[in-house]
């Protein structure tokens, strides 16, 4: 399977991403620059963390505009995995992929630690290879990371199973815990937690691994060669 | 050209904490009759000539980049810029 790790002027995570997918699960991975026009040829977009466009106006505010932007859309409505962490969740919701918005943290913070998140919903292909209601250990790393959407939208997000992951304390306000979402077809998931950053026992800890294992898993099982 | 003045704020049912903090440390300065803080942003725009109704073309700057609807209200103020 075959990954592009989008690049913005700002990006900050995008070698750990890339780390996860080519050393750890075996996955091929490139780097694709922010203005890049086609990206027909990737199986998975990944947007990584980091502070796009110095996070002027607003975090995720103006990468929304980047011209690889068009493509992640078309990505997204070919139905392919497109997962957005930190700042690459807040570029999802100022895009309009997600629904919702990523405020300050209530208590004005920037946060680095790792915490607690359950698995709200295993039944997604970025999931799957987690237990439903199982609780792993992720770092944090954000400033913004308050989730916040109206009630319609939180019930409608309720009703859909698109909650995937919360938080199993509250530290940053965000709306019923919510650390990630999903999509309502459910090929594209924003989450503020950095699984990339839990991928091996030697930095800590690897289950933010089996969040990658799912993806290539879902992907291997509807591309199987019948030669 | 015309000079617009554009003020986003974050809408009331959403909280400010930068607004909380700001008017904590001026209630514990002795300000306490500050009944309430809200921080937002102020942009100013140049418009050069255009065939657009500037109007429109602001409300859609707004809506597209400038504010983010869910969180947020804007208003604006349009001057004439005399030139020198």
């Amino acid at each position: 399977m075959k990954f592009a790790v989008i690049v913005f002027p700002g990006s900050n995570c995008d070698l750990d991403m890339y780390h996860a997918v080519k050393d750890e699960l075996g996955e091929e991975a490139e780097y694709v620059w922010h203005d890049s026009k086609d990206l027909s040829s990737y199986d998975g977009i990944l947007l990584p963390g980091g502070f796009s466009y110095g996070d002027y106006l607003r975090c995720g505010a103006i990468a929304q505009f980047s011209g690889v932007m068009d493509e992640v859309r078309k990505a997204a409505e070919a139905g392919k995995p497109v997962l957005g962490i930190c700042n690459g969740f807040q570029i999802l919701t100022e895009a309009g992929l997600l629904p919702g918005v990523l405020l300050r943290n209530k208590n004005l913070k920037f946060m680095c630690r790792t915490v607690g998140l359950k698995v709200e919903n295993n039944n997604t292909l970025f999931t799957n290879e987690y237990e439903q209601g199982e609780e792993i250990q992720i770092p944090i790393a954000h400033g913004e990371g308050n989730y916040y959407c109206d009630d319609a939208t939180y019930n409608h997000l309720k009703e859909n199973n698109q909650i995937v992951f919360t938080y199993a304390d509250d530290f940053n306000g965000s709306r019923n815990n919510i650390a990630g979402i999903i999509n309502e077809r459910g090929n594209v998931l924003g989450m503020m937690p950095h699984p990339e950053r839990a991928v091996s026992e030697l930095i800590g800890g690897k289950d933010g691994l089996a969040l990658f294992r799912s993806i290539v898993k879902q992907w291997r099982e509807s591309h199987v060669s019948h030669a | 050209m015309k000079k617009v003045k554009v003020y986003v704020t974050l809408r009331e049912s959403v909280l400010d904490p930068q607004g909380s903090a700001v008017m904590g440390s001026l209630h514990k300065m002795g300000y306490g009759e500050v009944a309430d803080v809200r921080i937002g942003k102020y942009l100013e725009l140049v418009i050069g000539d255009s065939e657009r109704d500037v109007d429109s073309l602001v409300n859609e700057l707004c809506h597209r980049l400038l504010a983010n609807t869910v969180i947020e209200d804007y208003r604006y103020e349009i001057e004439e810029v005399v030139s020198q």
